[in-house]
């Protein structure tokens, strides 16, 4: 049996193309780019380069990219270091209850030190309400973080309302676009965005590798000391054939993404008919006219989570529950408690699948058969 | 071409790209993810840290997968002093660090806590005694690197690790970057609580690494998020890096128990054949690890050797970057106590096990050439 892997809001299959890309890198530009001869300045080039690429993808400039070892660092870096550089200014940050841990974590962190953090609720279409935003702001805010788009739900919170409301505060704006930067368009500067985290390994790029978008004239604190590298904002000799994989991975973004959302809707579209003409029962969490096609997460009532899961991955359906980062564990989803509640059915009784490189056609409609056929199985 | 800047960064071993491709592109999955993607993940990543920890003579409980050597450095000792500060806000370190030791430290002072950095003689090396005095009811780490970086100069961390277990609450962390693969270091003999390796010294992939950390001891985060690593390194794992890096480890054990004396065979080919020179003075201590060679070519500019012998095929680097007043002034060489002249005029030779001794030979040659054409 074939399995389908529907599950690519947790990780990507890398792109053929950027593998080939990295191993003449690492074959032939080993060098490392704070030598000075040859093999060094090389493999600086090669940096320059990629850096200008990522750059340019979000409206940013080369200057404005700090390569980090992924999604987790980056929006660590983001949260920590620009609440410990803007200390002067106030010990106050906004963020959202439905963050990834590695925003949440790094929030509860910051209130052991000291800072307050308020978590904005969303309402039940899975977004923040832009009201409650504004009264949360004082004279002490430094930084607001809001997700782009949420991995479980695939919701889009309103980036460009919140860059508006944040333009005449001091506070920086940081969203973290992990899941957005492969399937919609960002431009930091009409956004109003001064923080941006990204991943390379959720857009078909390899794992360990991500940036942080750092706006000219953003203060942020490092959260490693050591050499030179990335304007001393994250030392340590660079990654330099995986940077060169990730460009590539941007430039397959850069060139193919509307045909890749429309192929997502197509899938989710078709994934979601096959449901309905097999007469299963469920309900979609969020609002889908704010939503990314490529992740959809359903609630099937009748049903508990991981019981869905194990069965699903009997019949080789990868699907989740929701975040892979909570390792291994299947808790009841934060996201929708903060949508739903806690004591609503929804929190465990849906499953996030979600679209991309590895899926055809044929493997959407075999996949949805088979998760029809289970869910009528281990209803109670 | 002859590359002679291993210290800076290897060439990655075939077999290790190989790995890292293989993996790449058969195991995707998130390692943290229910399904057979996730768990077919999972298990490699287990598999990889089973022979990590074989390899280096500890528990697999005992590995934390990093980005490389700069992040293991500035855990293990932001993760210690963050952890264990209300036992006491003291920590030992030298003078001849890695800049990501040294300023991890100069970070950690404006926190309150503060440092001691240990002399070094001019064979570039600590002495026990220095470290035993150092220590107070307020210290709870001692960080000393195996091999320096630009002197190859090995520190007595077997001795420094029986004086740091006599201190139950105080931790001891060796950056062992350098000396991986050329210079045995036994992490229990040694009594060492957390050591700092990385892949692309060892002919592995750049952004990988390992920092060992014993049994129950306990470090705060750098990073918070999914809990991933014991809690202790969130973000989704670099699966297909790790496997290359065990893969780099274990070429690199083999290398050095099938190349026994070679690096120390080529080293002294090379010393006496520089020191032949009337300018040159050796800098390197003659018991330092056996893959860098530091020298000194009096009263010559180093860039401008360095470009003329590039520009006959041979890639040697300077000093390390790190801080200094001087731009061509090495720090590590003023910590030893060489003069001025000595110490801005730094050349450093790193070897690997595929370097042969033909072009030890044809090196040589080639600096001479060109100390006899470039103008003081």
């Amino acid at each position: 049996m074939k399995s389908i892997y529907l599950d690519h809001a947790a990780t990507t299959p890398i792109h053929p193309e950027v593998i080939n890309d990295m191993v003449p890198v690492l074959e032939e530009t080993f060098g490392n780019p704070s030598s000075i001869h040859q093999y060094g300045r090389k493999a600086r080039q090669i940096l320059d380069v990629a850096r200008d690429v990522i750059a340019k993808s979000i409206g940013a400039n080369e200057k404005e990219i700090i390569f980090t070892s992924g999604g987790t660092e980056a929006d660590n870096l983001a949260l920590i270091g620009s609440a410990y550089a803007n200390m002067d200014k106030g010990k106050h940050i906004v963020t959202t209850m439905i963050e990834h841990h590695a925003i949440l974590h790094a929030a509860e962190f910051l209130e052991k030190q000291g800072f307050t953090i308020t978590y904005l609720p969303v309402n039940e279409n899975g977004r923040i309400n832009l009201d409650e935003l504004s009264s949360a702001l004082t004279d002490e805010t430094t930084t607001v973080s809001v997700m782009h788009v949420n991995n479980e739900t695939g919701m889009v919170q309103p980036i460009k309302e919140i860059g508006e409301l944040l333009r005449e505060h001091q506070a920086y704006f940081h969203t973290d676009a992990v899941q957005a930067y492969g399937v919609l368009p960002i431009d930091v500067n009409k956004l109003g965005i001064d923080l941006l985290t990204a991943s390379s390994h959720k857009i078909n790029g390899p794992k360990g590798l991500g940036f942080l978008y750092v706006k000219d004239g953003v203060r942020i604190d490092a959260l490693q000391y050591g050499g030179e590298q990335e304007r001393k904002r994250r030392p340590g000799t660079e990654n330099v054939a995986g940077i060169k994989g990730f460009q590539r991975a941007v430039e397959l973004l850069n060139n193919t993404r509307e045909e890749k959302v429309q192929t997502h809707q197509m899938f989710l579209d078709l994934f979601l008919k096959i449901l309905e003409t097999e007469g299963i029962s469920f309900s979609i969490n969020g609002d889908r006219d704010h939503a990314v096609s490529s992740i959809i997460n359903i609630s099937f009532p009748g049903t508990n989570v991981e019981s869905l899961l194990t069965n699903f991955d009997l019949a080789g359906i990868a699907a989740s529950s929701g975040s892979a980062c909570t390792a291994g564990s299947v808790e009841p989803s934060h996201v929708l408690s903060a949508m739903y509640g806690d004591s609503n059915e929804r929190t465990t009784n849906s499953i996030r699948f979600s679209f991309g490189l590895a899926n055809n056609r044929e493997d959407i409609e075999e996949a949805a058969m088979r998760v029809a056929s289970i869910v009528q199985r281990v209803k109670r | 071409m002859i590359y002679l800047d291993n210290s800076a960064t290897t060439k990655p071993f075939t077999e290790v790209i190989e790995s890292f491709q293989k993996v790449s592109e058969r195991f995707y999955g998130n390692p943290s993810s229910v399904h057979q993607f996730g768990t077919d993940a999972e298990a490699l990543l287990r598999k990889a840290r089973e022979q990590a920890a074989t390899l280096l003579d500890v528990s697999p409980e005992e590995i934390i997968f990093t980005s490389g050597g700069t992040e293991g450095n500035n855990m293990a000792i932001k993760g210690i002093a963050f952890a264990h500060q209300n036992r006491g806000k003291h920590i030992i370190t030298t003078q001849i660090e890695h800049p990501s030791v040294l300023d991890a430290c100069k970070a950690l002072e404006t926190l309150g806590f503060k440092i001691t950095y240990l002399p070094v003689n001019n064979m570039g090396c600590v002495t026990v005694e220095d470290v035993e005095n150092a220590i107070t009811d307020e210290t709870i780490l001692i960080s000393i690197m195996h091999v320096n970086n630009e002197l190859g100069s090995v520190q007595p961390i077997e001795e420094i690790g029986d004086i740091a277990a006599k201190y139950p609450k105080l931790f001891f962390h060796v950056d062992h970057v350098q000396g991986l693969g050329k210079v045995d270091l036994d992490f229990k003999k040694s009594k060492i609580d957390l050591c700092t390796v990385s892949g692309h010294k060892i002919h592995g992939l750049k952004g990988t690494g390992l920092l060992y950390v014993k049994r129950a001891t306990t470090l705060f985060p750098l990073f918070h998020g999914g809990g991933q690593e014991r809690g202790f390194r969130s973000g989704t794992e670099n699966l297909a890096g790790a496997v290359s890096f065990v893969k780099a480890l274990r070429l690199i054990k083999e290398a050095q128990i099938s190349n026994k004396m070679k690096l120390k065979t080529l080293n002294d080919k090379l010393r006496n054949c520089l020191e032949a020179g009337e300018e040159v003075v050796i800098n390197s201590p003659v018991n330092g690890a056996p893959h860098i060679l530091n020298f000194s070519a009096l009263g010559y500019k180093p860039e401008v050797l360095i470009h003329a012998l590039e520009e006959k095929g041979f890639y040697i680097s300077t000093k390390s970057a790190c801080s200094s007043k001087d731009a061509d002034e090495s720090a590590i060489l003023t910590a030893c106590g060489f003069g001025f002249d000595r110490s801005s005029s730094a050349l450093r030779i790193s070897l690997t096990y595929e370097n042969s001794i033909d072009e030890m030979i044809t090196f040589c040659e080639a600096f001479h050439d060109v100390i006899n054409s470039v103008l003081k």
